[in-house]
C-alpha cells in the first residue's frame, strides 16, 4: 500500500463520475495518503481463519411474496426529475454504449 | 437553565400533562415554534421548519383526545428530524447541495411510526453532509452553533438534532449514527443520545451513508425520554431486509429501573486499548468520565477490566468499510431522476453532466469519501483494503462478545475531546476522525451505545458511553438513567441562555 | 471491408471455442426487489415505486418466487444449488441503471456446476453450465435525434424505469471446445434447449424476438494443440437462427485475422441482423473495474435441502425426454424427429395433434408447406399467423374430402393473410372440393363430348386414359373437384 499519487486520484474520480478540480487532487492525494497510512496498520493484523463480516447482526433468507404493491403515481415519480418529456426522464446524448 | 417553561419540561413531562389536559397539543407545540423562531436564528440548528404541519397534527392531537380517545405515550410531543431521513412533502436535503428542492414522495418508516404516535414534527434538522462528519462543519448549507458555546461545534453529522434539544427548540429529536453520529453530538452538547442495535430501527427511508453501520436513534434530553421514543420508533420493518424481527427490548422499563439508583450486581467493563495509545482523551475529559464511574460505583457496579485488542485497529477498519459502501450508495445522485442538475446546456453529454453535478452538488468531505471508497474497492486493492477490513471487522465482534461474558455492559468517555472550535479540525481529516475513537467499535459490532452526560470539562459538557451486547439496549438505558440519578440537576437542564 | 475467410477453409485449420451466456427474465409477478407490477405494455413510468427508481432512502427485499424459479432452471440444467449464496453489487453508471450500481451475484452464485445435453447430426455434445445466478435488469432506454433511433447519433434519450428491477436468471456456460465445424449448430441447439428446458417450467415467457430470453455469443479459435484463444463476445442475437449466424460469421472473421498474422481483441462485438456480420462495438479507454462487492441491504441466502427437494419434485418431464416420447407417439423416424426438432416445430405439432390432427398430418403441413412460407419470409415457423388449432381443421377438411392438397394451400393463403378460419376462408374464397354431383357429372358430360376420341377408349376399357378428361374436369372446376370423384363418374359414364 504505497502513497497515492494524483493520477491514481483522478482514474479514480473518473470511476466516480466526479468532475475533480485540479487543486482538489492535489489536496485529495495529500488527504488520502494519511488515511492510508493510518490503513497499513490493518496489513499486520493476524486474520487467519476469520470469516469476513458484512452484516452486524446476520439475518438469513429474508424474502416478501410476489405479491404486487401500489408504485407510485406517475406525476410523483416524475415531479423529482431535473427534466422530463414524454412521461420519460430526458438526458443528453449518452456516450457509452450498455455494458 | 432549568426552568418552569413548557420548554424546560421533559417530554415526559409534556405528554402527561397534554394526555391530562392540563395543557394542549397546540400551546405546547406553539411554545417549541416560538423558541425555534427565537433562538435558531443564532443557532441555526433547522434547515426546515414546518410550522403549518407541527400545529395541524398538534390539533388532531387535541381533537382526538376531545374525542376520548386513547393515545401513545408521546401523542402530541413535538420532534424535530435529522435531514437524512425522507419526510413526504418536506424537503429532504441530507445537508447536501444535491438534494437541494427535493420534496419525497415517500416517507421513511420511522416517520410513519412517528406520525402514527401523533408527535408534530418540527422540521428537519442539520447536519454534515450524508451523514459524513463529526462537527456538522460539513453542512452544505450553514454551520449549526453548540449552544454551550456558539464559538463550537454542536457535533456531528447530526449536530443539528442534537442542538435543537440542547437549545430547547424541540423536546425530542431522531438522529442517525452511523460512527458515533448521535452519540458524540450528544456528549458534546450535553444531551442524552441513543444508537440502538444495528437493525432495529429501520432503515427504510433512511438515506443511505453506510448501510452495515447506520442506524436512526433518539436525541432526547434524558434517558427516560429518550427510551420512549426508542419504543416508539424501534421493531421490525420488512421493508428493510436488515431489519431483526424480534422484540423491542424493554427500554423505557430499563430506563426507569434505571432511576432507582440500584446498580448493585452489575458488572461494568473498561476497555484497556482505550485507555493506552496516543490517541487517548483530553485530561479534562478523562476526570470527568472519571467522576461519573465513581459515581457508578457508589450505585453498586463494579468495574472489571476487559481487553479488546483489536479496537485499536477500530478506525481504519470503519474508514475502509464506510466510504466503501458510501460510494456505492452515493452513486445515485447523477441528476437523472432527482435533485440537482449541472451542466446540461446542450454541450455536455451525459457521462459530463453526470460528473459536473456531482462536482457541482457534493462537498469535499464527501468527496474524499467516495474516493476512498472507489479506491478501496478497486481491483487489485479490494482484498486489502476493503477485504480485510471485512475481517477485522470479526475480530472487533468477537472481542465484544468476549467481553460480555464478562461484564454485563461496557463503559468510556463517548469522545475524547470537548467541543472543538470551527475550524479547528477541518484542515485535517484524520484530526476530524479521531472525534470517533470510541464510539466506531459499536457500530462495527452493531451493538447499542447511549450517551448520557456526565460532566464538564473547561466548561463544556462530556458524556459517559454505555455499550451493551447485541439487543441489550436495555442495559445501556439502565446505567444511563441510573448515572443520571445521581445528578442533581441534569446537563441538559443547565445549558446557557441563548445570545440571540 | 472486412477480409474473410469461407467457413471451411477457418474450420479446417482453426479450431472454435463457444461460451454462451444467456438471460432470461423471469415471468413473476412483481419486481425483483419490490412489490411493482409486471405485467407487459404499461404506459411509461408507471410501474415504478422508490425502490425501483433508487429514490435516496430506499431498500431492496428479494422476490421469494424469483429465487425459487432460479433453483428450478438450476435444477432443470443438472447444477448444483449452492447452500450459502448472496447478492452483491457490480457498481457502474448507466442512466437505466438508477442506483447506478445492479444488484446481482458475485463469487456465490446461486446455482453451479450444471450441464446440458444436446445432439447435433447424431451426435452428442455436452455443454457444461458454470454458473447461474439472480440480477435485476435495467430501465429502458428510447435514443431520440439520431436517424436510427439507436445511440449513435442520438442527441439525446428518453428512460422509463418500468423494467428497471425484473428479475433476470443469467446462465454462463464453460467454454466449450470440441465441436468443431458443428459450432454454429451446437450453439443453436444448446440454445433451443436451453429454452425448450425454462418453457417446460413456467417460470418465463423466453421468447427471443420480445427479449425474455437474450444470448451473448462468445467465440475463440486456436490451432489444434494449441491453448485457447482470446474470446470475442457478440451481443444483440435475437433468434436461433442469429445465434448460428453470429458464431458462423465469428470463425470466418477471425481466422481471416488469425491467418494474417493479426491479434483478436478481447472486445464486444455486436451482430447485424440483416447482414449477418458482427461490428464491433466502441472501443471503451479502460476495461470497467466493476468494485464487486457483497450487497449490504440484502440477507445472505441459505437455501435448505428440504426446499430444494421439494422444488425438485415439482419439475416437469425434461424437453429431451419428453421429445422421445412424443417421436415414439408420433411413429416418426431419427431423422424425422430431428427436422421437426430442427424446424423448432415439436411444441407446434403437438398443439395440432391436441386440436384433433393425426400426427402425420400435422408433420406433413409443418414441416411442408409452412416451413416452406417461413423460409420464403425469413420467419420463425412459430411466428406464421397460423395456429396449430387451424392446422387441424385444415387437415380435417382434407380427410373430409371438403379440400384436396392444392385447395388447402390455397386456404392457407387466406389464413395467413388474415382472413378467418379454413372453413371461413374456404367458404368466402368458394374454394370447396365440389361434392354436388349433379355438377360434376355435367362437367363431365361436358368433357366427354369435347373429347370423343379419349372418350372411346375409356370405353374401350382403357381407363389410364381418364387422366386427360379428369384434367379437363379440374380446369372447368378450377381444380375444386376431388379427382378420385371424377375418375369414378368418368368410368361409370363410360362403362
Amino acid at each position: 500500500m504505497s502513497t497515492i499519487s494524483r493520477e491514481e486520484v483522478a482514474h479514480l474520480a473518473r470511476l466516480a463520475r466526479l468532475e475533480v478540480t485540479d487543486d482538489e487532487l492535489d489536496a485529495f492525494a495529500g488527504q488520502l495518503d494519511v488515511i492510508l497510512e493510518s490503513m497499513k496498520t490493518l496489513a499486520e493484523v493476524d486474520t487467519d481463519g476469520v470469516q469476513p463480516t458484512t452484516h452486524a447482526v446476520p439475518l438469513v433468507n429474508v424474502f416478501r411474496e410476489d405479491q404486487p404493491q401500489p408504485s407510485l403515481p406517475r406525476d410523483a415519480v416524475l415531479a423529482g426529475g431535473p427534466d422530463t418529456a414524454e412521461d420519460r426522464f430526458r438526458v443528453p446524448r449518452i456516450l457509452d454504449e450498455e455494458a | 437553565m432549568t426552568g418552569n417553561r413548557t420548554i424546560d419540561q421533559t417530554a415526559a413531562h409534556i405528554a402527561d400533562a397534554i394526555r391530562e389536559g392540563r395543557t394542549t397539543a397546540v400551546e405546547v407545540t406553539q411554545a417549541f415554534l416560538d423558541r425555534i423562531e427565537a433562538v435558531d436564528g443564532t443557532v441555526k440548528a433547522f434547515l426546515h421548519v414546518d410550522r403549518e404541519g407541527a400545529l395541524a397534527t398538534a390539533r388532531e392531537v387535541d381533537a382526538a383526545l376531545a374525542r376520548g380517545e386513547e393515545l401513545g405515550p408521546l401523542a402530541g410531543v413535538p420532534i424535530a428530524i435529522k435531514d437524512v431521513v425522507v419526510t413526504k412533502g418536506l424537503p429532504t436535503t441530507a445537508a447536501s447541495k444535491i438534494l437541494e428542492g427535493w420534496i419525497p414522495p415517500y416517507d421513511a418508516t420511522i416517520v410513519e411510526r412517528i406520525k402514527a404516535a401523533k408527535m408534530p414534527i418540527l422540521g428537519k434538522t442539520n447536519m454534515d453532509e450524508f451523514a459524513m462528519g463529526s462537527s456538522t462543519e460539513y453542512s452544505a448549507y450553514f454551520k449549526t452553533l453548540n449552544p454551550w458555546d456558539t464559538g463550537r461545534i454542536p457535533g456531528g453529522s447530526g449536530g443539528g438534532s442534537a442542538a435543537a434539544v440542547a437549545a430547547k427548540m424541540a423536546p425530542l429529536a431522531i438522529g442517525t449514527d452511523t460512527g458515533g453520529s448521535i452519540r458524540q453530538p450528544g456528549a458534546v452538547t450535553g444531551t442524552f443520545g441513543a444508537k440502538p442495535t444495528y437493525g432495529s430501527n429501520s432503515r427504510y427511508g433512511l438515506i443511505a451513508f453506510s448501510s452495515s453501520l447506520d442506524t436512526p436513534g433518539p436525541v432526547a434530553r434524558n434517558a427516560l425520554d429518550a427510551a420512549l421514543l426508542h419504543e416508539v420508533i424501534s421493531g421490525h420493518d420488512p421493508r428493510d431486509s436488515t431489519s431483526i424481527d424480534a422484540p423491542v427490548p424493554p427500554v423505557v422499563a430499563a430506563a426507569r429501573a434505571g432511576a432507582t439508583g440500584d446498580l448493585s450486581g452489575l458488572k461494568l467493563g473498561v476497555v484497556k486499548e482505550f485507555a493506552e495509545g496516543t490517541d487517548a482523551a483530553e485530561p479534562g475529559v478523562v476526570a470527568a468520565y472519571e467522576a461519573g464511574v465513581e459515581q457508578l460505583v457508589k450505585l453498586g457496579a463494579e468495574i472489571v477490566e476487559v481487553s479488546c485488542p483489536s479496537f485499536t485497529y477500530a478506525l481504519p477498519t470503519y474508514y475502509l468499510i464506510a466510504p466503501s459502501e458510501a460510494s456505492s450508495n452515493l452513486a445515485r445522485y447523477d441528476g437523472v431522476r432527482y435533485g440537482l442538475r449541472a451542466g446540461d446546456d446542450g454541450k455536455h453529454s451525459l457521462e459530463e453532466v453526470m460528473s459536473l453535478t456531482r462536482e457541482a452538488g457534493f462537498g469535499p468531505e464527501v468527496k474524499r469519501r467516495i474516493i476512498l471508497g472507489t479506491y478501496a474497492l478497486s481491483a487489485g486493492y479490494v482484498d486489502a483494503f476493503y477485504g480485510k477490513a471485512q475481517l477485522v471487522r470479526t475480530l472487533i465482534k468477537q472481542d465484544f462478545e468476549k467481553a460480555f461474558e464478562k461484564v454485563d455492559a461496557i463503559i468510556s468517555p463517548t469522545t475524547p475531546f470537548i467541543a472543538f472550535e470551527f475550524g479547528e479540525r477541518t484542515g485535517d481529516p484524520y484530526q476530524m476522525y479521531l472525534a470517533d475513537l470510541y464510539t466506531i467499535p459499536t457500530n462495527l459490532y452493531g451493538g447499542p451505545g447511549v450517551s448520557v452526560p456526565v460532566g464538564l470539562s473547561e466548561g463544556m459538557p462530556v458524556g459517559l458511553q454505555v455499550m451493551g451486547p447485541v439487543l441489550g439496549d436495555d442495559i445501556t438505558y439502565r446505567v444511563a438513567a441510573a448515572l443520571e440519578s445521581t445528578q442533581d440537576t441534569l446537563l441538559a437542564d443547565t445549558a446557557p441562555e441563548i445570545e440571540r | 471491408m472486412t477480409k474473410l475467410n469461407t467457413y471451411e477453409q477457418a474450420v479446417e485449420t482453426y479450431e472454435p471455442v463457444l461460451g454462451l451466456e444467456t438471460h432470461i427474465e423471469l415471468d413473476t409477478n412483481t419486481k425483483m426487489f419490490c412489490g411493482c407490477s409486471t405485467t407487459f405494455g404499461a404506459e411509461p413510468n408507471t410501474q415504478v415505486c422508490p425502490v425501483c427508481l433508487a429514490l435516496p432512502g430506499a431498500l431492496p427485499v428479494a422476490n421469494r418466487a424469483a429465487i425459487e424459479a432460479t433453483i428450478k432452471i438450476g435444477l432443470a440444467l443438472n447444477c448444483r444449488i449452492a447452500e450459502w449464496t448472496r447478492f452483491a453489487r457490480k457498481n457502474y453508471f448507466y442512466p437505466d441503471m438508477p442506483k447506478n450500481f445492479q444488484t446481482s451475484q458475485y463469487e456465490e452464485p446461486l446455482c453451479e456446476e450444471g450441464y446440458v445435453d444436446v445432439v447435433v447430426e447424431g451426435k452428442e455434445y455436452r455443454v457444461e453450465i458454470e454458473r447461474v445466478h439472480l440480477e435485476e435488469d435495467t430501465g429502458k432506454t428510447l435514443h431520440v435525434g439520431g436517424a436510427t433511433g439507436r445511440i449513435h447519433g442520438a442527441t439525446e434519450s428518453l428512460v422509463d424505469y418500468n423494467r428497471a428491477g425484473i428479475p433476470l436468471v443469467e446462465i454462463v456456460t464453460k467454454p466449450v471446445p470440441g465441436t468443431g465445424a458443428l459450432a454454429p449448430e451446437v450453439a443453436r441447439a444448446y440454445t433451443a434447449e436451453l429454452r425448450d428446458i425454462v418453457r417446460s417450467l413456467g417460470v418465463s415467457d423466453v421468447r427471443m424476438e420480445q427479449g425474455s430470453l437474450r444470448c451473448d455469443v462468445n467465440l475463440s479459435l486456436n490451432l489444434p494443440g494449441d491453448g485457447w484463444g482470446t474470446r470475442t463476445e457478440t451481443k444483440n442475437v435475437n433468434s436461433l437462427r442469429s445465434v448460428e449466424r453470429a458464431v458462423r460469421y465469428e470463425v470466418r472473421r477471425q481466422s481471416a485475422l488469425l491467418d494474417a498474422g493479426e491479434r483478436i481483441f478481447q472486445e464486444t462485438r455486436h451482430f447485424q441482423e440483416t447482414t449477418g456480420e458482427t461490428r464491433a462495438g466502441r472501443s471503451k479507454e479502460e476495461a470497467t473495474d466493476y468494485r464487486y462487492f457483497p450487497e449490504p441491504d440484502l440477507a445472505v441466502m441459505e437455501p435448505s435441502r428440504e426446499w430444494v427437494e421439494e422444488l425438485r419434485a415439482t419439475l416437469p418431464e425434461p424437453p429431451r425426454r419428453r421429445r422421445e416420447r412424443l417421436q415414439a407417439d408420433w411413429s416418426l423416424g431419427d431423422k424425422e424427429m430431428q427436422s421437426v426438432v430442427n424446424a423448432d416445430a415439436v411444441e407446434l405439432i403437438e398443439a395440432t395433434v391436441a386440436a384433433g390432427a393425426n400426427a402425420a398430418g400435422a408433420v406433413k403441413w409443418w414441416l411442408g408447406e409452412l416451413s416452406r412460407r417461413a423460409n420464403e419470409t425469413g420467419e420463425e415457423l412459430g411466428a406464421l399467423a397460423i395456429t396449430p388449432a387451424q392446422v387441424a381443421e385444415l387437415q380435417s377438411m382434407v380427410d373430409d374430402g371438403r379440400l384436396n392438397d392444392k385447395l388447402a394451400r390455397q386456404v392457407i393463403d387466406g389464413v395467413l393473410a388474415g382472413e378467418g378460419d379454413p372453413a371461413k376462408v374456404a367458404a368466402t374464397r368458394g374454394l370447396e372440393v365440389v361434392s354436388d354431383t349433379g355438377a360434376l357429372e355435367a362437367a363431365v358430360d361436358e368433357a366427354i363430348s369435347a373429347n370423343p376420341a379419349v372418350a372411346e377408349k375409356i370405353r374401350g376399357g382403357a381407363h389410364a386414359a381418364a387422366g386427360v378428361l379428369i384434367g379437363a374436369v379440374m380446369k372447368a372446376t378450377k381444380g375444386q373437384a376431388d379427382a378420385g370423384t371424377v375418375r369414378q363418374i368418368i368410368i361409370d359414364k363410360l362403362s
